[in-house]
């Protein structure tokens, strides 16, 4: 069995402990929470670092859901678990549990954290496609206080976050918007547990006259990042949903991204993916917006 | 010892379930469960000895590279390192190569230039296996990187590298031709008949991938001269000769033991260069040393299945009569022919392609190549190639009910071998030996409710949706074999048993074979029991060490019960015959006057009269007297050559959705109705066709060993390569008909492949089936949603 | 480092390195060979324990930060001689062939017995999803687990009648 190479573990008991052990070790250290991703790279040795801080301690200061009026905060500690399983969440945003359901597997999902997978900032991530949908923000902090970044900001490239070497993702903050709203979120996969072939994540908010006030679709594995697409927004706004115009978006969905062919799929059935869920995540929403 | 040529006799056995402990066969829990149940078992990595080492192997980053030079000073430096072993230390020793199970060479440790991507190039022996781990990045190799040749079909191109210049001679990369059937008459019923169909067919590069990887601990005694070796094998007796060849320590001197084996499926029965290294490991260090391959060695180095490319022909008359068979292969061996398989058999037992039909020919040309890829070939429950054969036969007679526009179950129905024509002897020659096709495929018709499910998918496709129904129909060979036709490097496939009676009547039966989770402990007992009538509970079986079992060739093939079961049933009636001579003794009557019923020995007419198999073992080892001449004790042992092999057979039929939107591929129902005769524990073989239906979703969906054009293996972790979970699979429905083999002693046949054979062709056909509104009459595995979408807009390519 | 870990309910102290993997602290530290472990990317769950009550995959879980944490093995399932219902159910429906995916198994399926003590087969399928079987083709679990579920709810009504009279 492969094992990683030597690094001194430390454990970290408060994000203000853990932010000075960053302080101190710099871009030598590396936090980890579940380990799903980290672990199994470093076993690879695709990723060493002499300092491994283990911040599973602060799942009691950085686990919780936060339901506010105009705005849900998710610790960043939360494990997947925990997300599939709240209610008050599913209730609010049921995308949420939608990607949960499909993301790895029930036991990776008792350690996996949302803070983690977007950290991780893979291109397939079902998480950060369900942020990109819902249009949340990011709450980094470091020794001279917080910042908020847009999921657009937040991720710099495939791997790569805007989260510096001593800062450390505290929290996700999800604006919750008035008026009826939807959200769906749909995953095609090789099998139960593989990266995405393709997913896509649809949100809808309806005005009183049930026509379109917003709507915002996030797809995964289909370029660099996952990636938001204002152009269907835009498409959208102000429109009473129907077919048609779930086949507009999609059809945008497809000309927008820009997947590759690997061994999941070609380029051009990732394409034909990105249409085909974004109608089918979009029609699911809307029909949960109307109930 | 007694080699039996022809076993006497043939007895059909009624049985029913039994819960409780029955004598003989039936539904028995299992005797291995108590130790695996509580973490218990004992797996080659489990075996702990005092001061033993750790090793680790550096492999080949490239698939094709001449080695420069090797620098293992900063290793050898490095904490806890105890040696680095290179190819030019073992050159020294004479060890660099080693023989294959196909009388090739593999490299040891490479020498000269590496092969194929994962190729062992040098290993480390430290205090623990971080130690080894961390010292392989010390290594440091110079390549000089050489064009890869990845693409079977340019291998034989004149101008393509030459893989095996170790070779002399060597100036291409050609390893066989192999011929089978009558071409001549072949072709002139093809140019004869009214429709002849022609499709090429891909059988992909998969990996078996037990769950428990290959391993091994070597403890070498120089002062006895004595080596031990536990590995992870399913020859345990072979490996010893071939270790001997190899090593050069004298046979005697070898004990190989393999304890519990985490699955094998064929995986686990060559011999791959790191067991060699930990055995030099410790002869070098004089520490026992332990090898345990992680997952990415397992799938990018050992022993791969199938990579056939295969161009199949069918003739029919207009009626739907299948006249003849012929194709054409073009099969990837990798660096080295290592294929386990009988030496004769370079194709293994892919002459069975005239599957279950009746034709008036059928002909073979197959043509083996040398690629820069892992070598392997025969492996994965495959019975020595014929899950490749049977997938070329189905998948041919689907396309031809296509063409035809038949049912294809009527086409099968009206094509079989009738059961009045057994013994069959098939236009390449093989000798079925038993079989009544038709009702197996009309049972597993009835189960499916075969003729609404034709209705429901008129319905469905009415309205746009995607149903598809599979069926294949699939007759193996098993039980390798007469040794006069069959040898593994001159090794005769025949199997030998010892069994021996305690003088309280409890006994210990000794197998050549090893359980890689079949369930050896429990059906063996069973054999014993309904032939001596000793309780399952009572009977020890013993396997897998050297030293305390007679030689045989092992596990594989499905050759278990049909070769050590029958050594099993007639070791047992040895000791029964001279049990009866006691009985006859003690009852004062002759032995002609004996009845025996199981377990019991009473005078005939006079039931009453009575003694047991258990008072019996007491006076064979007891004071009072035995019949003139005989030899105190109860005990027999035996060599059993099978006469043929075993012919099971089975129908299975797959139904499949397939979103048309997504052209994601669910199963939902599979049917299997298995015949391999007399059935010793249906629970034992029901859980051995859910297996082989499981493998057979993971190769026809998702499980495919690929390469890039530089020859990077893109499946080696468990994240790639993808094996079926529980939420890809249906719940099972299983049935079974009973036609016993007429040569076996109890008239069983194999069936742990039999799944993993029959299965992939019923999945591929209820795909295309479900594509059918496409106009779709084949396409190659794995059927992924991706190259099923591409099927769906007639794109279908093969995989390689 | 030094690291403390309750095992099966006893307490073990131990020197070990930080990038220890709590499937060799199990295995080769104390010498718990019932958790096996069958590829390096934590996809195939034979490795599974529980840590703190939870279904772990153990090759992904550093020793060190099992410290101060409860974890429960294969080992620590039969109550003595007599087997937990799980292992039972196992044995009965012939939940195992080879038996090295066994010990994962059975930990998660005891879990998720004690989360929910009458699943159907698709939650018992869904459980373990993160699981590979190569043997069983995984209606044999399913049957075991239910086995299980039937025969705990049985005992349970048995025991209750009892305290009743």
């Amino acid at each position: 069995m492969q094992v990683p190479a030597p690094f001194e573990y430390e454990r970290a008991t408060s994000v203000d402990q853990a932010i000075g052990l960053l302080e101190r070790l710099g871009s030598s250290a590396r936090l980890v929470a579940g380990g799903h991703s980290l672990l199994p790279m470093m076993k690879l040795r695709l990723a060493n670092f002499e300092y491994l801080i283990d911040i599973n301690d602060l799942h009691g200061e950085l686990g919780y859901i936060r339901l506010g009026a105009d705005e849900v905060r998710i610790g960043a500690m939360t494990r997947h678990r925990e997300l599939l399983e709240s209610d008050a969440l599913a209730q609010v945003f049921p995308v949420f549990r939608d990607a949960e359901k499909v993301i790895a597997d029930p036991i990776v999902r008792n350690r996996g954290t949302l803070g983690g997978s977007l950290c991780q900032a893979d291109p397939s991530e079902d998480l950060s496609a369900v942020c990109t949908t819902l249009d949340a923000s990011c709450v980094i902090r470091g020794a001279n206080g917080e910042r908020v970044v847009s999921m657009e900001e937040f991720h710099v490239g495939p791997y790569e976050t805007a989260v510096a070497d001593n800062e450390i993702l505290t929290e996700i903050r999800i604006p919750v918007k008035s008026g009826k709203s939807g959200s769906a979120y749909a995953k095609v996969e090789r099998r139960a547990g593989d990266w995405a072939v393709v997913s896509a994540g649809a949100a809808i908010w309806l005005d009183d006259k049930g026509h379109i006030h917003d709507a915002r679709v996030g797809l995964a594995a289909v370029g660099p990042n996952t990636t938001g697409i204002p152009e269907i927004s835009a498409a959208l706004r102000g429109h009473e949903p129907d077919e048609s115009l779930f086949e507009l978006a999609g059809a945008i969905a497809a000309r927008s991204c820009d997947p590759s062919t690997d061994t999941r799929g070609s380029a051009e059935y990732k394409r034909h993916l990105a249409d085909e869920l974004t109608r089918r995540t979009l029609r699911k929403a809307v029909e949960r917006a109307r109930s | 010892m007694t080699t039996v040529q022809e076993p006497s006799q043939v007895k059909l056995t009624e049985f029913e379930d039994n819960d409780q402990k029955p004598v003989g066969f039936g539904r028995m829990l299992r005797k291995e469960d108590a130790r695996l149940l509580r973490g218990r078992g004992r797996f080659v990595d489990d075996v702990q000895l005092p001061g033993m080492l750790h090793l680790a192997i550096l492999r080949s980053p490239f698939a094709h590279a001449n080695i420069v030079s090797i620098d293992t000073s900063a290793a050898e430096a490095s904490p806890g390192v105890k040696a680095v072993v290179t190819g030019e230390t073992l050159k020294g020793l004479g060890l660099a190569w080693m023989p294959t199970l196909s009388n090739d060479v593999q490299a040891v440790l490479a020498t000269d230039k590496v092969r194929f991507q994962g190729q062992e190039v040098a290993f480390v022996v430290a205090e623990d296996r971080y130690q080894a781990r961390d010292a392989l990045e010390l290594i440091d190799v110079e390549y000089d990187v050489l064009d890869p040749v990845i693409d079977v079909r340019r291998a034989l191109e004149p101008d393509a590298p030459i893989i095996r210049t170790d070779l002399e001679g060597k100036n291409d990369n050609h390893v066989f031709d192999w011929e089978t059937g009558d071409e001549e008459e072949t072709n002139r019923v093809f140019a004869e008949a009214d429709v002849i169909v022609k499709e090429d067919i891909v059988y992909p590069r998969v990996h078996p991938a037990p769950m428990e990887t290959c391993g091994s601990v070597a403890d070498f005694d120089p002062v006895e001269g004595k080596l031990r070796l536990w590995s992870t094998t399913q020859a345990p007796h072979a490996h010893r000769t071939l270790y001997a060849i190899v090593a050069g320590i004298p046979e005697h001197k070898i004990q190989v033991i393999a304890p519990d084996i985490g699955g094998g499926f064929g995986n686990k029965v060559p011999i791959y260069p790191g067991y060699v290294h930990s055995i030099v490991g410790s002869i070098v260090t004089g520490k026992p040393v332990k090898w345990m391959e992680d997952r990415s060695e397992n799938l990018i180095s050992t022993g791969f299945a199938r990579d056939y490319i295969m161009r199949a022909e069918i003739a029919a008359t207009r009626e739907g009569k299948i006249l003849a068979i012929r194709t054409n292969v073009l099969a990837d061996h990798g660096a080295f022919n290592g294929t386990a398989a009988p030496v004769k058999y370079p194709a293994g037992f892919f002459g069975v392609f005239t599957g279950s039909y009746d034709l008036q020919a059928a002909h073979c040309k197959m043509t083996a190549v040398y690629t820069n890829k892992a070598p392997g070939g025969v492996a994965y429950a495959c019975s020595f190639r014929i899950t490749e054969a049977v997938y070329l036969v189905e998948r041919i007679v689907d396309v031809l009910a296509y063409e035809l526009q038949m049912d294809p179950a009527e086409l099968r129905l009206k094509n079989f071998i009738q059961k009045d024509q057994f013994p069959y002897t098939t236009k390449t020659g093989w000798v079925y030996d038993s079989g009544d096709y038709e009702p197996t495929m009309r049972l597993a018709m009835e189960m499916a409710g075969y003729d609404e499910l034709r209705k429901e998918q008129a319905e469905k496709r009415a309205r746009g949706e995607l149903m598809g129904i599979g069926i294949s129909f699939f007759t193996e060979a098993v039980g390798a074999g007469p040794r006069k036709d069959m040898d593994i490097l001159g090794l005769g496939m025949a199997d030998g048993c010892e069994l021996r009676v305690h003088p309280t009547g409890k006994a210990v039966v000794r197998l050549s074979v090893k359980t890689q989770g079949q369930g050896h402990e429990t059906t063996f007992a069973q054999i014993i029991a309904e032939e001596l009538g000793i309780p399952p509970a009572d009977i020890d079986v013993v396997h897998g060490d050297t030293d305390n079992t007679p030689f045989g060739l092992g596990t594989y093939g499905s050759r278990s019960t049909p070769v050590s079961g029958a050594a099993a049933a007639l070791v047992a009636r040895k000791v029964r015959d001279k049990a009866k001579l006691i009985a006859s003794a003690m009852l004062e009557v002759s032995v002609a006057d004996i009845d025996w019923v199981k377990g019991s020995f009473s005078v005939k007419g006079d039931p009453g009269k009575s003694v047991t198999i258990q008072d019996i073992a007491m006076r064979a080892h007891g004071a009072g007297d035995l019949p003139d001449g005989m030899e105190g004790g109860l005990e027999a042992q035996i060599c059993y050559n099978p006469s043929n092999l075993t012919y099971p057979h089975g129908a299975y039929i797959c139904v499949v959705d397939v979103d048309p939107g997504t052209a994601e591929v669910k199963v939902r129902r599979f049917i299997a109705v298995d015949d391999c005769g007399t059935r010793i524990n249906p629970m034992i073989i029901e859980g051995q066709v859910h297996g082989g239906l499981t493998d057979g979703v993971g190769m026809a969906l998702m499980e495919m060993i690929s390469f890039d054009e530089d020859g990077n293996c893109l499946g080696a972790s468990l994240m790639d390569y993808l094996i079926p979970t529980a939420l890809e699979v249906p719940d099972w429905e299983t049935g079974y008909t009973v036609t016993p083999s007429p040569h076996h002693p109890i008239g069983a046949k194999g069936v742990g492949e039999s799944a993993t054979v029959g299965s992939p062709p019923a999945i591929v056909n209820a795909v295309v089936d479900a594509l059918k509104p496409y106009g779709i009459r084949h396409a190659d595995m794995p059927l992924t949603p991706s190259r099923v979408w591409d099927a769906m807009r007639g794109q279908a390519t093969p995989p390689i | 480092m030094q690291v403390t870990v309750t095992v099966n309910g006893v307490e073990y102290t131990k020197e070990i390195e930080g990038r220890l993997l709590l499937v060799h602290f199990l295995r080769d530290t104390l010498g718990l060979t019932g958790t096996h472990w069958g590829c390096d990317t934590s996809n195939c769950g034979t490795c599974v324990v529980w840590m703190d009550g939870e279904p772990v995959k153990s090759c992904t879980v550093l020793a060190a930060m099992a410290g101060g944490r409860e974890v429960r093995t294969v080992e620590g399932l039969a109550n003595g001689a007599e087997l937990d219902p799980i292992q039972e159910g196992f044995r009965q429906c012939h939940g195992l062939q080879c038996g090295f995916c066994t010990p994962g198994m059975l930990m998660t399926c005891r879990h998720l017995l004690d989360k929910n003590p009458d699943p159907t087969e698709g939650e018992i399928r869904e459980a373990i999803s993160g699981q590979i079987c190569r043997c069983t083709g995984y209606s044999s679990i399913v049957r075991s687990v239910r086995w299980a579920a039937v025969h705990e709810a049985e005992a349970a009504e048995t025991k209750e009648e009892a305290v009743a009279q």
